[in-house]
């Protein structure tokens, strides 16, 4: 008797340590539920967060940090003159479906992406491509129309991700990638579930199963999380509990950048904006610690021009812009505007933007510049402030990465119009050397800041909540995406 | 009984088509192109024009209005602008959280107000009556969100009785009454609340007319009188307060939804709003105030059907 007690008490251990050792799924969840399945048609950043990586893979990709690494492509070579890029491929590669990925199939996605009919949201960044050539079954050749410094980060998008011509059809319902996780199933409104690739070509992913599931409201996000419903959450949406959270041993908190520039953006065609002097005002009318405090409960590195700070060539020039309300009032005076004046300031839905707005209202407020706030829908907002340019000032946080490319265009939004600056975009784009690229970087980021095109505030910052346990998460978001390659299980 | 049903039919006809206007003439009105929305910030004009093409969005407001309504009529709710699917396919998924999570809470409503009402009136002014009007009162105040983050915190999160919200599905049907359980009741106790007073004092009316005296005079006890006679006439009041709350409780679960994430016709409608998938809140709406309507005409039907006088009269 004794013995069998014995026996079936390190049954009873070997059981629950095979039930440890067996935990391999997640329930990860996300703010909003893609509104389809197909990264390569539509704009929508949830798609990436649920397939980038994880179904659906492109020549290059980016890793944890935003560095590019090798994605199909296991090598390239650059001609000389910057114009060819020729692509090794990995060896044998194959779609979900079971047909093998070659150089025809990166070949169709790069033509169907940039093609005249291509509902590619983001087509501007195939725009160079002049020719896609299959060289052999594993090996292509891209020739641009001109040298493109970045071509191989193009590539890393979610947008350029290699797809097949025999599942192109379905792809918003049933997408069919090269990743280490297939598709299996959609509840719409409530979850997506994805299985390891047994058939995957690069290292297995020690995950099973993986469970996404799509909580917007921050006070069910809460209940998900603390009643052990979801493994983690990515992007949790109130920052107000993270505290909560991080005093429970069975949670872990990340906080790591985005790729998010949150500006107050300006018109700056519209009196008295296209004074450069209001501009400046405006800029150390801000208190940029405030407005992380008092709107993102702590969350966010202050900007002082339009790039990322975590990124090597980020230029420090807060100093260009320091909180002096004093200063700020001087330089309305000096631009004839003693007495202050009104303005509108149109805010999207996110709380950065309607939490901020109140306080920036009333910082500049105190130097004698009254605003009219209007809250408005994103679709209302891509109407009203992004297309038709009908707003004074506006908040919003521009998070398509290396985005410094935007002031060089006349007709976008805040309607910035410097040759110098738009010469400067040109010869980035010409510039593969990496030395001179870090130059001229540095050269845009001073004169936008030097202009004050904008009001710069905050890095977005992003949240994460996860049980103890999980590891290999990403803790920065250089591109909307949860990547479970990486993902396990501690103990 | 014919005349009086078919005048309630033609009025359901005519409301429906009332509705059907005011719904497309007010969600048109929301301002944000949908095709803009759609493809975000980096896309060219040319883009949005074809997307706003392929969506019928170049055509008349007329022209738009007349292919949405002969659509309905053949029961073809259009494609989801978002989904790329059927409407009518969502929602057929979401109906089937919906429809009974709104039957699992009246149910529980009229099983809680019943025996509640019929106390409290059997018992008028006594300690019973008194707790119960007491309870009742609070439950009408109590804001069913609000009672709901309650339950959550409760039995989701310290107890673990419950998890916070989602739906597993129909696969296992008692995974999926476990799941409705915690919204059902945040819904429920509300409406309990106001049937139950709803009950009460329909009774209390009931027991002071002529014919309950006439039924005591006749040697019935009091509780004779009132499950007898007294019960049934109170019920009209009750069927409509009913009636209207069904129809509450199937569109009005929009942010009970919300707070336990479940995949049902008011999340659809939260979400398609955000999103600009016109055509999908239009339909779903359409939907249900073509429910609301009916079960309206039903509750009419029932009246007459317990009250023999509204036969007789029209």
């Amino acid at each position: 008797m004794y013995h069998f007690k014995r026996f079936a008490a390190s049954a009873v251990i070997g059981l629950w340590a095979t039930t440890a050792l067996a935990q391999d799924s997640i329930t990860v969840a996300i703010q909003l539920e893609p509104p389809n399945l197909d990264p390569t048609g539509g704009a929508a950043q949830a798609i990436d967060s649920v397939l980038y990586a994880n179904v659906f893979e492109g020549l290059t990709r980016f890793d944890a940090d935003g560095a590019i690494i090798r994605g199909l492509a296991q090598s390239w070579d650059i001609s000389d003159d910057g114009l060819v890029y020729t692509f090794n491929l990995a060896a044998g590669v194959t779609f979900h479906d079971g047909t093998a990925m070659d150089a025809e199939d990166v070949k169709f996605s790069l033509d169907r992406a940039r093609a005249e009919d291509s509902t590619n949201a983001q087509k501007g960044l195939f725009a160079g491509i002049a020719d896609v050539t299959v060289v052999d079954p594993l090996t292509v050749q891209i020739t641009l129309d001109q040298p493109n410094g970045n071509f191989l980060f193009n590539m890393a998008w979610g947008d350029a991700v290699i797809v097949a011509p025999e599942s192109i059809e379905n792809i918003a319902s049933n997408p069919i990638g090269t990743g280490p996780f297939t598709f299996t199933d959609w509840v719409q409104g409530d979850r997506i579930e994805l299985t390891r690739n047994a058939d995957y070509w690069g290292p297995a992913p020690a995950l099973e199963t993986a469970t996404f599931r799509f909580i917007s409201d921050p006070t069910a996000a809460f209940a998900a999380v603390m009643a052990e419903d979801v493994d983690a959450f990515i992007g949790f949406p109130a920052p107000e509990n993270l505290p909560q959270f991080e005093a429970d041993p069975r949670f872990q908190v990340l906080v790591g950048n985005t790729e998010g520039e949150t500006i107050l953006s300006t018109n700056n065609k519209m009196p008295p904006f296209d004074n450069v002097l209001v501009r400046q005002a405006v800029a150390h009318a801000i208190d940029r610690q405030a407005i992380i405090d008092g709107a993102m409960f702590g969350l966010g590195t202050p900007i002082g021009t339009h790039f990322a700070p975590h990124h090597p060539d980020y230029v420090d020039l807060l100093a260009n812009s320091p909180h002096d309300p004093d200063r700020a009032r001087e330089l309305l005076a000096e631009a004839g505007f003693a007495d202050g004046f009104t303005t509108t300031l149109k805010l999207p839905p996110p709380s950065y933007a309607r939490r901020g707005g109140e306080i920036i209202a009333a910082q500049l407020r105190e130097v004698g510049i009254e605003t009219e706030i209007t809250n408005l829908e994103w679709a209302q907002w891509i109407e009203e402030v992004f297309t038709n340019k009908d707003f004074g000032l506006s908040i919003v946080s521009h998070t398509e990465p290396m985005d410094i490319g935007i002031y060089a265009n006349p007709e976008y939004y805040f309607q910035y119009d410097n040759p110098e600056f738009q010469a400067l975009m040109e010869e980035l784009n010409a510039t593969t050397d990496p030395a001179g690229r870090s130059a001229l970087l540095a050269r845009a980021q001073t004169i936008i800041s030097e202009d004050y095109v904008n009001g710069y505030l905050f890095e977005l910052a992003v949240a994460t909540v996860a049980k103890a346990s999980v590891q290999g998460l990403w803790v920065n978001q250089p591109t909307a995406a949860v990547d479970l390659t990486g993902v396990s299980w501690s103990e | 009984m014919i005349r009086y049903a078919l005048g309630r039919l033609t009025s359901l006809i005519i409301s429906l088509f009332v509705a059907s206007l005011v719904i497309f003439a007010v969600i048109e009105v929301i301002p944000g192109d949908p095709a803009a929305f759609m493809l975000g910030v980096n896309a060219r004009p040319d883009t949005i024009a074809a997307l706003r093409a392929e969506m019928g969005l170049d055509q008349s407001v007329v022209t738009r209005y007349f292919d949405w309504v002969t659509g309905l009529l053949r029961g073809d709710f259009g494609q989801s602008w978002t989904y790329k699917t059927p409407v009518a396919d969502l929602i057929a998924d979401r109906i089937w959280v919906s429809l009974p999570l709104a039957i699992y809470a009246l149910i529980l409503s009229t099983l809680i107000a019943f025996p509640a009402g019929i106390y409290a009136a059997s018992r008028r002014g006594g300690p019973g009556d008194i707790t119960i009007m007491g309870a009742t009162q609070l439950g009408v105040a109590i804001p069913n969100f609000w009672f709901a983050m309650i339950l959550v915190l409760i039995f989701a999160i310290n107890l673990r009785w419950f998890s916070a919200g989602g739906f597993p599905g129909w696969g296992d049907p008692l995974q999926a009454i476990k799941a409705l359980t915690l919204p059902a009741i945040a819904l429920a106790l509300p409406q309990a609340a106001i049937l139950a007073r709803v009950m009460r004092s329909s009774l209390l009316d009931m027991l002071g007319e002529d014919f309950i005296r006439t039924a005591r005079a006749k040697g019935l006890t009091r509780r004779q009188a009132l499950w007898r006679h007294a019960v049934r006439n109170a019920l009209i009041p009750v069927l409509t307060i009913i009636g209207l709350q069904f129809s509450f409780l199937l569109a009005g679960g929009i942010i009970i939804e919300q707070v336990f994430f479940l995949p049902g016709l008011g999340r659809l409608i939260f979400q398609s709003i955000s999103a600009r998938d016109l055509i999908v809140v239009e339909s779903v709406v359409m939907l249900l105030v073509f429910t609301v309507i009916v079960v309206n005409f039903a509750v009419d039907l029932a009246y007459a059907a317990v009250d023999p006088r509204l036969r007789a009269r029209t």
